[in-house]
């Protein structure tokens, strides 16, 4: 086999580029596949390094209580970042370092009462840190309420900051002329794109000024902390359902304040339609109301953490090729993923805007005859 | 789902809305709302003014078609002060004929009738003249035919002649 293909190559230099290519990738996966096929341990370490970065994913789309950066050596717990506040309320206000959890290793004992992390939860324990089950398997020990400064509320502040500065420097900068200077030349366009095509074509001319601070906040910030998401640092705050949830909760809260007697009209006595059909759609467009925003959290959620997943599983098969092959190509495919989620993070910052700025149009539509 | 509801962190809910709406009225006051007012007075500014170049253009139009107007106005007015002139320097021309005839004509006849009555005295006065000068003459030669007793009576037979012939 290897003879032929090798006197192919020489004899015949005058072949395209990719032929060869494509006979070198294959004389390699061959001596990858004998090799393999030689060594009975492969499999099984194969096996625990799968776990292993199954491990690894879910870990990483949870919050967690400390910062790491990343982990030297698991087994000695030796990581690099840094701890973070831990608030608990649980009889009183209890504050202490999340270094006292040592990674999850160990209980932490504050004021006589035991905490210990599982799965990135705190938890009640008594001073060995057991952890009680039902026969479902779910921890049963007492979850005290949780307000830690986590990861991701590290992060939320951050890109708060961020947008303050960026945006403050902005505004400051039409105070001297009336054209931006520095970084509002590359906001503004992005500012009035979400004002000319986002805000006014769905809310309509008269009423869309006192939603533009919310579709502009919660665009940017979206779009801010999923770029974030994206970098090495690892935070992924958008693929929190408490994060989404607080947004659509927003969304759906002032879509119902602001809305007019149209709306109300439209969701409890359907105008134009049968008295019997009236009864019937009231309920489904009451349900709608929730459904909406709800869709806006779902949807937010799952878009982040499905990229995440692909994203980093494709970077494990890397390791589990471990190959001239698998190794670069699926190098190649998360690298080509990177740029695919680089266009999610904005498309899902401006479709939660859009469809925000939707919601609201509908509250605020005045009635016309149909 | 059940899965998604045990991940939910309380926590994480609580410092999302509390630094989101934060933010929100943060950037509200900060940024968004100089921004959108900066934005809106640049946009309106640029429409005003282009609605002003507009109006300028139009007003200039406006302005041009005037002064056409009048110089058209003034041209007419021109020649018809011109023609009024030249009507009026025709009878002025005229009228200076008309009198400066009769003041001809009239002074032609004062120099007739003075000549004529001028004529009549000098005639009268040669009439006296002559018949003072007849009478002298008569005198004289009835004085020169008187001094002559045979001339006498030839004079008075032929006046009787003449007599008796008429």
């Amino acid at each position: 086999m290897h003879g032929f293909f090798e006197t192919d190559i020489l004899s015949d230099m005058q072949k395209p580029f990719y032929v060869k290519v494509l006979l070198v990738v294959t004389l390699l996966l061959g001596v990858n596949a004998f090799a393999g096929g030689n060594d009975p341990s492969t499999g099984d370490e194969k096996e625990s390094l799968k776990s292993e970065i199954k491990e690894f994913i879910g870990h990483h789309l949870l919050d967690s209580h400390d910062f790491t950066l990343f982990t030297i050596d698991e087994e000695k717990n030796e990581h690099v970042g840094f701890p973070l506040p831990v608030i608990l309320w649980d009889d009183g206000l209890k504050v202490f370092s999340s270094a006292k959890f040592h990674h999850g290793e160990s209980v932490a004992e504050v004021d006589g009462n035991y905490y210990a992390l599982y799965h990135g939860k705190i938890v009640k324990t008594d001073a060995e840190g057991t952890i009680n089950y039902d026969e479902d398997h779910h921890a049963t020990n007492e979850k005290p309420l949780d307000f830690s400064i986590t990861k991701n509320v590290v992060f939320i502040f951050l890109v708060a900051l961020l947008m303050l500065v960026l945006f403050g420097k902005m505004a400051k900068s039409y105070k001297t002329s009336s054209l931006p200077k520095g970084v509002g030349r590359l906001l503004e366009p992005i500012v009035l794109y979400v004002r000319d095509d986002i805000a006014i074509p769905n809310i309509g001319k008269k009423h869309y000024k006192k939603y533009m601070s919310y579709l502009l906040t919660v665009f940017f910030f979206i779009w801010i902390i999923n770029l974030l998401g994206l970098t090495p640092l690892g935070v992924n705050v958008t693929n929190n359902i408490a994060v989404t949830f607080a947004l659509a909760i927003l969304t759906y809260l002032i879509t119902t304040f602001t809305a007019n007697k149209n709306y109300w009209k439209h969701i409890f006595w359907m105008p134009d339609v049968p008295v019997f059909m009236k009864v019937v759609l009231a309920p489904i467009e009451l349900l709608g109301t929730f459904i909406k925003p709800f869709s806006l959290m779902i949807r937010l959620y799952a878009n982040i953490t499905a990229g995440h997943v692909v994203l980093m599983s494709i970077l494990g098969m890397m390791f589990i090729f471990k190959n001239w092959i698998g190794s670069p190509l699926s190098f190649g495919l998360a690298f080509a993923l990177s740029l695919l989620e680089l266009l999610v993070a904005a498309l899902q910052a401006y479709i939660f805007t859009m469809l925000s700025a939707l919601y609201f149009g509908s509250a605020v539509e005045e009635h016309h005859d149909h | 789902m059940e899965k998604l509801i045990e991940q939910f962190s309380f926590g994480l809910f609580f410092w999302q809305l509390f630094l989101f709406i934060g933010l929100l009225l943060l950037l509200r006051k900060f940024a968004w709302k100089p921004i959108l007012d900066a934005v809106e007075n640049r946009e309106s500014g640029i429409k005003d003014a282009l609605e002003a170049a507009e109006n300028a253009k139009k007003e200039m139009q406006n302005v041009t078609a005037d002064s056409e107007r009048l110089l058209q106005e003034a041209r007419v007015e021109r020649e018809s002060m011109i023609k009024e002139a030249r009507e009026m320097k025709d009878k002025i021309v005229a009228d200076a004929k008309d009198l400066a005839q009769s003041e001809a004509d009239k002074m032609i006849k004062q120099a007739q009738t003075a000549i004529e009555s001028e004529k009549k005295a000098a005639m009268a006065d040669i009439k006296n003249e002559v018949a003072t000068l007849s009478l002298e003459i008569a005198e004289k030669v009835i004085k020169g035919q008187f001094s002559d007793k045979g001339k006498q009576l030839q004079l008075v037979e032929e006046m009787v002649g003449d007599i008796k012939l008429n």
